[in-house]
């Protein structure tokens, strides 16, 4: 990105304030951040510290309660809920920690869903699920239902349904916290692929072993940002061959 | 996303749960059928009641002589012949909405072929009763007006009567036939015509011509018509007027003064059918309403199953929200389903409701009769029960919040 372009997301004095019936709880403090094209962010933070939150606002999923949030140069903070969701469907694409399929839908169909909502027409729309699920390895698995794939493979399913409307943004909440460590490698591999090829990732997740594959990592406490800083990521195919080497040493 | 592909989303949704969504169309599917089978076999009912009326004669009015009253006892309609012959030419001639009237004598009577014997029914009468009556000869002729007049010795039989003198479905035209040993001539079969309402059987008799019964079976008083007149106005709409008419002329002709009781009685056979048929018809709403309210539950078990559906779906709604569909477009996915559930209910029950009322038109003898208005009113009704029903479920799904739903358990 060239320097002095706008960030595709900047957050200024955001606050979320929750009412459990008569007690409002203020759950992010007034965050200011700002996230360039390209970047590949990992939010870190405990439980309670507001991550979640976060997220939820980043992904247009919930409106703040106070101050700004632009994203792609748009202010989404007065959205009502139909422009919320297609600001969803054209900029984001979501990965869950569930990964949250359609059971008893195949693959391929599951990944055409945004595009069933964008208003592509079927064709182009089969076309274009099928390159994503080649780009994250499953162009073999197109009609396997979600209970017939791994859990590997279905988070990359979901990976592939993010994929499909060409976001700029990719929001992953907690997307190793049901994978063993080696899947999480792999999808950790897929993700820094797709932040090499200019889309922008922002990983939510409180494991640090995860956050190292970030080239930036900010940490939330207690609803404000303790610290932010940039690193030098880890290369999550690099480990994933290491390892493969060491557990096929002959006996 | 245009409404082709919500119905393919609802479609691949309802085929998920095939056994619930065919027992969920259930409830549908028996209403629908219901009210059509319940309003054809109304419609069959009331049907078979018009034709045993029909078989009467139509547009029909019966005069009979009036009462006597002699020494305190009150001798009922007929017992005084007030009826005269007259009476009958001017009604014919004077009253323009009487199509056709027919005196009737009646007698029962031994009748005896060669070799066998039956008592019946004898009636002398005219060629226009067979006409009131729609009432034609099956074989050989009728008699005619000049038969009256030159009062021959003809007679027609009922198919009763020409299997027990003749033998089972013999032709009697041309036999020979003795009534109070007067020998006559058959020249005509009568059409079958089968029971009157009450059992009694049409044809068990043998009509000869009016002045032929006079002078050879039942002699009588000269100008007084000892028997019924059978009369038929020119239309249904006509009858109250000719109902009206004839009254008047035989008051008139009677010279009773006003507020002297009729010496004769008039009956409306039309007026007992139409009442019978408001009978059945009354029978057929109350049935029908029933089988609305069938309807009715069917649509609120759509409800039922539309609710339960979007709770266990939560998290699909979220994940749909979270990818871009927008509430208006939950909203349609799940009115789709409903609808989808509801229309493919009321079609299986067009099938289900048009088998019944076939199966009990082809039971019971009743002529087919499925009201197509009523067909397309409980489709539509059906199809309305489904996005009426459908509505809430699926509002409720449109205004989830999408991340309540995806972390919905």
């Amino acid at each position: 990105m060239e320097p002095g372009a706008r960030p595709l997301i900047e957050l200024s004095e955001v606050v979320k304030d929750y009412y459990l019936g008569e007690i409002e709880l203020r759950v992010l403090k007034g965050i200011t951040l700002s996230i360039r094209d390209g970047e590949f962010v990992a939010i870190m933070g405990s439980s309670g510290s507001g991550k979640s939150t976060l997220m939820n606002i980043l992904g247009c999923l919930d409106r703040p309660s106070a101050g700004r949030y632009s994203l792609a140069g748009h202010d989404v903070s007065g959205l009502d809920r139909g422009a919320l969701a297609e600001m969803r469907n054209q900029t984001l694409g979501f990965v869950f920690q569930n990964f949250n399929l359609l059971s008893r839908t195949s693959a391929l169909e599951n990944v055409e869903l945004p595009l069933v909502y964008a208003g592509v027409r079927s064709r182009e729309r089969k076309l274009r699920a099928e390159r994503a699920l080649e780009r994250v390895g499953l162009a073999t698995r197109l009609d396997h239902h979600p209970n017939q794939l791994s859990g590997g493979q279905q988070q990359r399913v979901a990976i592939a349904r993010a994929l499909v409307g060409e976001p700029r943004l990719i929001l992953a909440d907690e997307p190793t916290g049901n994978l063993d460590s080696r899947t999480s490698l792999e999808v950790m591999g897929l993700f820094q692929e797709l932040g090499r090829s200019g889309i922008t990732m922002v990983v939510v997740t409180h494991e640090p072993d995860i956050a190292t594959y970030a080239s930036r990592v900010i940490v939330l406490k207690d609803g404000l940002v303790e610290s932010d800083h940039v690193q030098e990521p880890a290369d999550a195919r690099a480990e994933l061959e290491k390892s493969m080497t060491r557990t096929q040493v002959p006996a | 996303m245009n409404l082709l592909q919500t119905f393919r989303i609802a479609f691949r949704a309802l085929l998920r749960n095939k056994m619930r969504s065919f027992l969920t169309t259930l409830g549908v599917v028996i209403g629908v059928g219901a009210v059509i089978a319940m309003v054809a076999i109304g419609e069959g009912a009331k049907s078979s009641v018009e034709q045993a009326f029909a078989a009467m004669g139509t547009n029909l009015l019966i005069v009979m002589s009036g009462a006597n009253t002699a020494g305190g006892v009150r001798g009922g309609f007929g017992s005084q012949p007030t009826l005269t012959w007259d009476d009958l030419k001017a009604i014919q001639s004077e009253v323009p909405t009487v199509k056709a009237a027919a005196a009737f004598l009646r007698s029962t009577s031994s009748v005896v072929s060669e070799d066998q014997n039956w008592t019946t029914q004898v009636g002398g009468t005219s060629p226009e009763y067979l006409e009131i009556r729609s009432w034609p000869v099956a074989q050989g002729r009728a008699f005619t007006q000049s038969d009256v007049e030159s009062a021959t010795k003809v007679a027609l039989l009922g198919r009763t009567v020409a299997d027990k003198l003749y033998g089972p479905s013999a032709d009697p035209v041309g036999q020979l036939l003795r009534i109070n040993n007067v020998p006559f001539e058959v020249v005509g079969l009568l059409a079958t015509k089968g029971q009157s309402a009450i059992g009694q059987d049409y044809d068990d008799t043998v009509l000869v011509p009016s002045s032929t019964f006079r002078a050879k079976i039942q002699g009588g008083l000269r100008s007084y018509l000892n028997g019924t007149i059978f009369i038929q106005a020119t239309s249904g709409a006509d009858l109250p007027r000719a109902q009206e008419s004839v009254t008047a002329l035989l008051r008139d002709r009677h010279r009773l003064a006003q507020g002297v009781d009729d010496d004769f009685s008039l009956r409306n056979l039309t007026e007992m059918a139409s009442a019978q048929a408001q009978g059945t018809e009354t029978m057929t709403t109350l049935l029908a309403s029933i089988a609305f309210v069938s309807l009715l539950v069917g649509g609120i078990g759509i409800m039922n199953i539309m609710l339960v559906s979007v709770t266990e779906r939560t998290r699909e709604i979220g994940l749909r929200m979270a990818i871009g569909a927008k509430p208006h477009q939950i909203l349609a996915q799940f009115l789709v389903e409903a609808f989808t559930l509801s229309s493919m209910g009321g079609a299986l029950g067009v099938m289900f409701g048009v088998g019944t009322a076939l199966y009990l038109a082809s039971r019971f003898g009743w002529p087919l009769l499925i009201r197509p208005d009523i067909v397309g009113v409980s489709v539509l009704f059906s199809a309305l029960v489904g996005i009426g029903f459908g509505l809430y479920p699926a509002y409720k799904a449109s205004r989830l919040d999408p991340i309540d739903a995806l972390r919905y358990e």
